[in-house]
């Protein structure tokens, strides 16, 4: 049944390289490298510990910096939390104001919150109208109290870049840190840590073709950073991250981001192309708008809202096709998607919009088909719709008044 | 989020097709045409119900129906069930169906019973154009 379904949603989670995987084997079983890295006294511990640092090493060549300055966590969420919360906590006495966006992932966003019920003051910033937080944007809602500053580097939902050179630089000047969430940037967009101005940054492992349940925070050790941990027991990862290391997700995480320095212009190449071929075709259905700039973002995520449709039936409606939508209806809160609304799309296009996303294992008989279904339910789907009658009829739904 | 069985074969039962379903219009100036329509775009779901009655003894019978629904797939398949019960009710019997009879037929899960509250309310709101007409 898996292999029947054409699978558009690598924004949310890619699939394991089978090179990664092959890898990953080598270090669960008796056979295996099992040992505990941490164990000093045989060596079990010690190949573990060398099949670590290697990883380290990986990730830290595909972004340009310092293995040092890579701390591993169960992933991009938590190590967002630790970059929050870990400098908001360690420099208290030095200011209690952070500045985030209004588009950033839940994982940015709940902890900000949870600092708020800390007493933390925190801003949010709007994007402009295609999804994109600017330095000026930044500089505005500076203050003498700010300590932190966090926006992504690519947007989940878009596929928006942010000018993160640009907006760490005006952050440095003004002495605050700058925290930067990668998840979706590692592997297809350059990174170089050893030019640009953030002093800590979010890697998760199953953005880029590694398992889940591994990420990395990059914390910067010249200028240093410092960051009060959020789990304690063993002191490991230099006291930041405490836990028995799971050498097995690591080298995974370790090898998937050494093939992705390898393809990350071969990936980009291609996708560029299926990303060129969709927009073409989509762009033939009416009343079908692109969410986010299209000049400034990743070729591998196309959000797209499909006015008078709702979201989930269309999704429903392309059975075969695995894509996610910013539709209250997928979301157990019964919201349309809040990146959407702080674009400030109207509701309903908000309820009516569609992520595709590509990635390393799309194949273009995959986008021809998805084409081919696409422009067929979303007829349909008008057919059925209300909403599609009136605008035929050449009444302007925003002079309605709805009995919500 | 996974559907019961039942929505998503109703679901596509009337995407598929439409015309079987009930999927369209009458004209609503006609005299034995009601029409409601409930819900907003903005919240993500609006339906639109028509029937259609004649005049048996003192009372009306529901002799056709028509919709359209904009919303997820359950706001379509709560239409679409509702459609299937109306005809051939009277409408003093069609205004006492209950929306848990929607929620039992398509075993819709707590999250989506407002969908089947507006195909309830879609009902009545045609019942009562339909009598403001008579």
């Amino acid at each position: 049944m898996a292999n029947s379904t054409i699978y558009l949603d690598y924004a949310s989670t890619t699939p394991i390289d089978p090179m990664v995987a092959k890898k990953m084997i080598n270090f669960m079983t008796p056979e295996g490298e099992f040992g505990n890295p941490a164990s000093r006294s045989h060596r079990y511990g010690w190949a573990a510990d060398e099949a670590v640092e290697e990883a380290r090493s990986h990730v830290a060549n595909l972004v340009n910096c310092d293995p040092r300055e890579i701390v591993w966590t169960s992933g991009a969420t938590e190590a967002d939390n630790l970059a929050i919360k870990g400098v908001a906590r360690f420099y208290k006495s030095k200011g209690n104001h952070i500045i985030t966006s209004k588009i950033e992932h839940k994982a940015v966003l709940d902890p900000c919150r949870q600092l708020e019920r800390e007493g933390v003051e925190v801003t949010y910033l709007e994007p402009n109208d295609g999804g994109v937080i600017s330095p000026e944007a930044v500089k505005e809602v500076l203050k003498e109290n700010t300590v932190l500053v966090s926006i992504m580097h690519v947007n989940n939902e878009l596929g928006t870049i942010n000018d993160i050179a640009g907006i760490g630089k005006i952050v440095r000047e003004h002495g605050a840190f700058f925290h930067v969430d990668a998840a979706q940037s590692t592997g297809k967009v350059e990174i170089n840590l050893s030019e640009l101005p953030v002093d800590l940054m979010s890697f998760s492992a199953h953005k880029t073709y590694g398992p889940k349940g591994i990420g990395a925070l990059f914390v910067r050790r010249k200028p240093r950073v410092r960051i009060e941990a959020l789990i304690h027991g063993g002191g490991h990862e230099r006291g930041m991250r405490s836990g028995t290391l799971p050498t097995h997700q690591i080298v995974g995480m370790g090898e998937a981001y050494r093939i992705a320095k390898l393809e990350i212009n071969n990936d980009r190449k291609k996708i560029e192309k299926f990303h060129e071929k969709f927009l073409k075709e989509a762009l033939k259905i009416e009343h079908a708008y692109i969410n986010g700039d299209l000049e400034n973002k990743v070729p591998n995520i196309l959000n797209i809202s499909f006015n008078f449709i709702e979201g989930e039936s269309l999704i429903m409606g392309l059975k075969d096709i695995a894509v996610s939508s910013g539709s209250a209806c997928t979301s157990a809160s019964l919201e349309p998607s809040y990146v959407l609304r702080a674009l400030g799309r109207k509701d309903e296009l908000a309820h009516s919009s569609i992520r595709f996303s590509f990635g390393r294992f799309t194949e273009e008989k995959d986008i021809d088909k998805t084409i081919d279904i696409l422009g067929n339910v979303v007829d349909r789907l008008r057919e059925l719709s209300p909403l599609w009658e009136m605008h035929l009829d050449g009444i302007d739904l925003d002079t309605i008044e709805w009995e919500a | 989020m996974a559907y019961s069985k039942k929505v998503v074969e109703k679901f596509e039962n009337t995407l598929n097709n439409p015309q079987a379903f009930k999927v369209g219009k009458f004209d609503p100036k006609e005299a034995n045409v009601g029409t409601g329509m409930v819900g907003a775009p903005a919240c993500g779901d609006v339906m639109k119900l028509q029937i259609k009655c004649d005049q048996v003894g003192n009372t009306h019978v529901i002799k056709d129906v028509k919709f359209k629904t904009y919303g997820c797939g359950s706001a379509i398949a709560s239409s679409s069930e509702l459609v299937e019960m109306l005809i051939g009710k009277t409408l003093e019997e069609a205004k006492e169906i209950k929306n848990k009879e929607i929620v039992d037929a398509l075993e819709l899960p707590p999250i989506k019973i407002h969908c089947s509250v507006l195909a309830e309310e879609s009902i009545h709101q045609a019942i009562e154009d339909f009598e403001s007409k008579q």
